[in-house]
């Protein structure tokens, strides 16, 4: 191809439009022809001289922050307004949350404490040499010998008919509250009865139902102005059932 | 240069029109060749786009639409319509002539920045701001038939004539300086 033809094409050839087959044979031939050579460097220096004079003017930072403003309101506003009916409630639910969460973590914390102790007391007698201090299955030899020993009476169910067993009883405290405490067996198990007087705060609220840390299984309640608790590691079953027939007496 | 497809499915008119920012104003102050005009331009651009931009086709280049609302802004602008004249004849010129090189054109492309400004400020208008879309912005052929909505085959015979146009004022310049010594 001629020079005149091939400096038709320098301005496509430096603007980079030339297709790759004809820029690499352009390419070629700049390199064996002075002429156009010389022709591509004086079109390269004025393409650089435009670039160079034609970055010329710069904005205010006025304007910049005036038209960044203008068109950051829109779609921002929107997603900020948006983001706030959300986060209002959202917060609110948190904040809800955590106070429950403290609440009901402080109430288990005290519940899971109150009952720590419990299966302690039961453990520490099932332990003992001397589990209970009145040995005995007879209530009417039991019950009697509470009286003094603490600030209440109480009545123990007959458990004739039933795999209950009542094996005796010993003075516990609990709290720096003195109580009744009774074990039983049931199936060469045994489970502790522990009768306080109702207090309110100390012992409220502990739930009834298993206490999967200790592997026991609790339950209690309110009767007469006496709070039961009866402890054992027999099954959910068999501590209700114990717990219908102290119910029934009491 | 290939610039490429600017809109992403995440981005908002803020995140791509912003970067422009600066390049718009040139451009639009070497339109307009007053700062007051040039502000209006750029002012009006971005609202322009903003209120179109629900309209724009992710996908199609972002760049050369924003410069083509500025555009179409200054033509419809008072000194747009002054100053933008009719090119006659330039879909025509499908074969361009060589230029000549001689040892005047070398000095010509060695002008100084302060000399070359002068003559871009002087050209006619279609040939200056071919001139920036290519040289300053480094849009593609294709990229500035978007912008000016002009074929390609017109992009490229309208910037042979800007470049020759610029070739002959700085020549002239040239030769009026040496003239002057």
């Amino acid at each position: 191809m001629a020079c005149e033809q091939w400096r038709g094409k320098l301005d496509a050839y430096l603007d980079g439009e030339l297709d790759p087959g004809e820029a690499r044979t352009l390419g070629t031939h700049l390199q064996g022809c002075a002429a156009c050579a010389a022709d591509a460097l004086e079109r390269v220096q004025m393409k650089r001289a435009v670039h160079m004079a034609g970055n010329r003017y710069a904005a205010t930072s006025a304007l910049r922050s005036r038209i960044a403003k203008s068109i950051a309101t829109k779609p921002r506003r929107e997603s900020r307004g948006l983001w706030w009916i959300l986060a209002v409630p959202a917060v609110l639910i948190l904040i809800l949350s955590v106070m429950v969460n403290l609440y009901v973590g402080r109430d288990a914390t005290r519940r899971q404490r109150f009952y720590s102790e419990l299966a302690d007391l039961h453990v520490a007698a099932l332990a003992s040499t001397t589990p209970v201090d009145i040995v005995s299955s007879d209530r009417h030899t039991v019950k009697p010998w509470f009286q003094g020993k603490i600030p209440f009476s109480f009545n123990l169910p007959e458990l004739q008919g039933t795999e209950f067993t009542l094996l005796g009883g010993r003075v516990t405290y609990l709290a720096q509250t003195p109580g009744a405490h009774l074990i039983y067996q049931i199936r060469r198990h045994e489970v502790s009865v522990f009768i306080f007087q109702d207090r309110g705060e100390e012992t409220a609220s502990p739930a009834s139902g298993p206490m999967h840390t200790l592997s026991f299984n609790v339950e209690n309640w309110t009767q007469n102005g006496l709070r039961y608790f009866v402890v054992g590691d027999v099954g959910a079953d068999d501590i209700q059932a114990l717990s219908k027939l102290l119910r029934d007496a009491g | 240069m290939e610039v490429p497809d600017q809109p992403l499915p995440v981005a908002t008119f803020e995140d791509l029109a912003m970067p422009l920012f600066d390049q718009l104003y040139n451009f639009a102050r070497w339109l307009a060749q007053d700062t007051a005009e040039a502000e209006d331009l750029v002012q009006e651009t971005y609202a322009k786009a903003l209120r179109g931009f629900s309209s724009f086709q992710p996908g199609t280049n972002f760049r050369a639409w924003m410069y083509r609302i500025l555009r179409n802004s200054f033509l419809s602008s008072r000194t747009g319509l002054k100053v933008m004249v009719a090119l006659d004849g330039e879909a025509d010129e499908s074969l361009l002539p060589p230029e000549s090189n001689t040892p005047e054109s070398i000095l010509i492309g060695q002008a100084d920045r302060e000399t070359v400004q002068q003559a871009l400020a002087d050209l006619a208008v279609p040939f200056r701001e071919i001139l920036l879309l290519c040289e300053v912005e480094e849009m593609s052929y294709q990229e500035i038939a978007e912008t000016l909505a002009i074929p390609m085959g017109t992009v490229m015979s309208r910037l042979f004539r800007a470049r020759k146009a610029l070739r002959d004022l700085l020549r002239k310049k040239n030769e009026g300086g040496r003239h002057g010594v």
